[in-house]
């Protein structure tokens, strides 16, 4: 899983029907400093996230497993809405 | 999943048997902005995508769940024709 902030969504209306009722997310993944690192990915919503809020998303066939028995054609998915986080400064 | 702008179009006579009658659009990827990044691919087009459309794309084992590619051999499929973006910066 990866930090990312929420920063965009998209909308859609010509679409498979599976994808129908999603809210989609554009997510820029984040280092631990809180600064964009790498391409923004467009990621389905499954915890109702909203722009400008920071969440962990997961990538891969994964993404789809919060709508089994459904299956669903995404490959980025938001599990959790991030509080905080913290982490250790490097040992000198 | 990432945005993309359909480019162009793939014809295969020989290929698997399972690509047949399945549509294949060359498509460049996009960041947020529309500004094209990455290289381009052949995608499998699931909802009758056009010429110039920007375009959703699912990549990796989950473009499989696409309606129709189901045990196909396709690692990309075209699963949305975007209408809007909205970026908050």
């Amino acid at each position: 899983m990866q930090l990312a902030r929420v920063i965009g969504d998209v909308v859609t209306t010509r679409k498979d029907p599976a994808l129908i009722g999603l809210t989609l997310l554009i997510v820029q993944p984040l280092t631990p400093d809180h600064q964009p690192i790498g391409r923004a990915v467009i990621a389905a919503d499954t915890v109702g996230a909203g722009v400008g809020e920071e969440v962990f998303f997961v990538r891969g066939k994964e993404a789809s497993f919060p709508f089994f028995p459904a299956e669903v054609p995404v490959d980025a998915g938001i599990v959790g809405i991030i509080d905080y986080w913290t982490v250790d400064a490097p040992r000198p | 999943m990432i945005l993309a702008k359909v480019v162009g179009t793939v014809v295969a006579t020989r290929k698997d048997p399972r690509l047949v009658s399945q549509k294949l659009l060359v498509a460049r990827p996009l960041d947020p902005r529309g500004k094209p990044e990455g290289h381009y691919l052949v995608a499998v087009d699931t909802v009758d995508a056009g010429f110039g459309d920007m375009v959703l794309i699912v990549n990796g084992s989950s473009a499989r769940m696409a309606a129709g590619l189901k045990d196909c051999p396709v690692d990309a499929a075209i699963v949305g024709v975007v209408d809007t973006v909205e970026l908050d910066e």
